[in-house]
């Protein structure tokens, strides 16, 4: 990695960060689980890292030690996104659903 | 085609995320706002994949059976979960998500290792600090998550009659947990000296399991929606460092943004319960020496109570967690059904934390379609207790428990619903037990108050029953 990539990464690191702190102001109390469930949700970004390292050659036909990490993580970031946002679905409908509205 | 061409789809993958983010905190466009992170989730493994390079071989296969293995169980997971059992699913999911972003930091350090493909200078210190801190991070909120897990579900408070998963947490553990952060960097410090030194990376992740687990000990169940939000963001500051190591915007952009929102969430949900983050997290307390209960009170049946219900023209109901595990919110809403039928006017007054996690009535309530507008916040319905001829108090206790205004003991300063504002008083629960905090309630024993003694689903069935007798 070069310095100026790192430097342009921390950039965009600290931004979201402050970008983060701005975003959520006042949540009134229904909806804190959601939005905690939400953002873990999407949390699991992560999924990309798993998917770009499960990506390996099965020389021989064992993937190795760093591959099957990759795979137990993918399994783990997937079950994170798929399950955090059907969930939070889930909560949402139940809440938003009874107002008449969709 | 140059490869950066792709960073444009996750350009897009992250303003979805922040849009989705945003509408997430407001209560009409909240499920626009899910609908927009998975969508933004979607176009980012999507672009992931479809960049990849497969070559010739068959090493596709990890990645769909990653994908459709972990797609399974999670959705499976999230359809069947019970809704009283929502706060362990988010804390489970949580886990679940440091413990990702561990494990591809533990992926990379040891292909590096295996193949011999250390790197150099400035790159083997970004790479080994970044894999250090994701995975001290991740593992932490993953054995933290598990705990807290567990301490929502083993912490079970039926009624009054409450069993904890252990807490402990004496003063010096603090020393113990700083001891253990330091040990940590300074193992860190010696993976960059030493690149190539496996040992050093398994010391971090059991020092760091460790960690996470010293860190949920001491706090009590009652704060548990406090720490599994400050895991939650820890899970998104996981995967910032995960970003880091793979050299990638997204995940920096989309876990940092959920690092901090997750902050200011943990400081919303403090501030509802009056407490400082601080206090939370380092000063166990509650519980411990909980009073004895020996005073005495004497029960009546749900005809008494169906009785003192003919006529009123308020009625403020207060669901608490009792609520929850008996799943009484269908017996509960057709009490009101028959009060409103009788022309009375019911509200539901849904304190901040009832419940085990902020927002839980209102769930179990719109599960047993329970119009929104009826579910006032605190300090909206305190504002009427004045003029509240009945408040039916369904298995909560703290919530209403007027030592809270004393200033004095663990409930001190916590913000109350006013039930003993009302006419009359009536408290559905087990017994006379004090609740999370420990502390005696007062309000069993005023001369308005009527107890029910009994489980949640069966007191209300009889109610129902009786008032349709009358």
């Amino acid at each position: 990695m070069e310095l100026v990539t790192l430097i342009g990464a921390i950039t965009v690191f600290i931004l979201a960060i402050f970008l983060g702190f701005e975003l959520i102001t006042k949540v009134p109390a229904t909806l804190h689980t959601p939005l905690m469930s939400g953002a873990n949700a999407i949390s699991g970004i992560t999924i990309v890292g798993a998917l770009i390292f499960s990506n390996t050659d099965f020389n021989g036909g064992d993937p190795g030690l760093a591959a099957w990490l990759a795979f137990f993580a993918l399994i783990l970031a997937t079950i994170n996104v798929v399950g955090g946002f059907a969930v939070t679905n889930r909560m949402l409908n139940m809440i938003a659903g009874k107002r008449g509205g969709k | 085609m140059d490869e950066a061409v792709w960073d444009i789809g996750y350009l897009v993958a992250s303003i979805l995320f922040i849009m989705g983010l945003k509408k997430l905190g407001h209560p009409r466009t909240a499920p626009t706002g899910n609908l927009y992170g998975a969508m933004g989730m979607l176009v980012a493994v999507v672009v992931t994949i479809a960049q990849m390079d497969f070559g010739e071989t068959n090493n596709f296969i990890l990645i769909i059976s990653g994908l459709v293995i972990g797609g399974f169980i999670g959705y499976l997971m999230a359809i069947r979960v019970q809704m009283t059992g929502m706060p362990e699913m988010v804390a489970l999911f949580n886990g679940f998500g440091g413990a990702a972003s561990a494990l591809v930091a533990a992926s990379e350090v040891f292909r590096r290792i295996n193949e011999n493909d250390l790197p150099e200078g400035l790159e083997l210190h970004v790479a080994w600090t970044a894999i250090g801190l994701s995975a001290l991070v991740g593992w932490v909120t993953l054995t933290g998550s598990l705990l807290a897990m567990m301490k929502l579900k083993g912490g079970i408070e039926i009624f009054g009659t409450w069993y904890r998963t252990p807490t402990w947490g004496p003063e010096w553990l603090n020393y113990v947990k700083g001891f253990v952060l330091i040990s940590i960097v300074g193992l860190l410090y010696m993976t960059i000296e030493e690149p190539g030194n496996q040992d050093y990376v398994i010391a971090i992740i059991a020092l760091s399991s460790i960690l996470g687990i010293l860190f949920v000990l001491p706090i009590g169940g009652a704060d548990m929606p406090v720490v599994v939000s400050l895991l939650n963001s820890l899970s998104g500051i996981a995967a910032a460092f995960t970003g880091f190591i793979i050299g990638n915007n997204v995940l920096i952009i989309a876990g940092s943004m959920v690092g901090a929102a997750g902050l200011i969430l943990t400081n919303i949900m403090c501030k509802a319960m009056n407490r400082q983050l601080i206090d939370v997290l380092f000063k166990s307390f509650g519980g411990s020496d909980k009073e004895q209960v020996t005073r005495t009170k004497v029960g009546s049946d749900p005809e008494e109570v169906a009785m003192v219900c003919d006529g009123i023209s308020k009625c403020v109901i207060i669901p608490g967690y009792g609520m929850a595990v008996s799943q009484c919110q269908h017996q509960v809403r057709e009490f009101a059904d028959i009060l409103e039928a009788n022309g009375c006017e019911v509200k539901y007054g849904i304190h901040p934390v009832a419940g085990r996690m902020p927002g839980h009535m209102n769930v179990l309530l719109a599960e047993a379609s329970v119009p929104y507008e009826k579910l006032i916040e605190m300090d909206d319905i305190n504002s009427e207790m004045g003029e509240c001829d009945v408040a039916i108090v369904v298995g909560a206790n703290d919530t209403v428990n007027p030592a809270a205004r004393s200033g004095e003991g663990p409930l001190a300063g916590m913000p109350i619903i006013d039930a003993d504002k009302a006419r009359v008083v009536i408290m559905v629960k087990r017994s006379l037990s004090v609740g999370y905090a420990g502390v005696d309630n007062d309000l069993f024993y005023e001369d308005k108050t009527m107890m029910l003694f009994g489980d949640g689903k069966q007191m209300m069935t009889e109610l129902v029953a009786s008032l349709k007798d009358l």
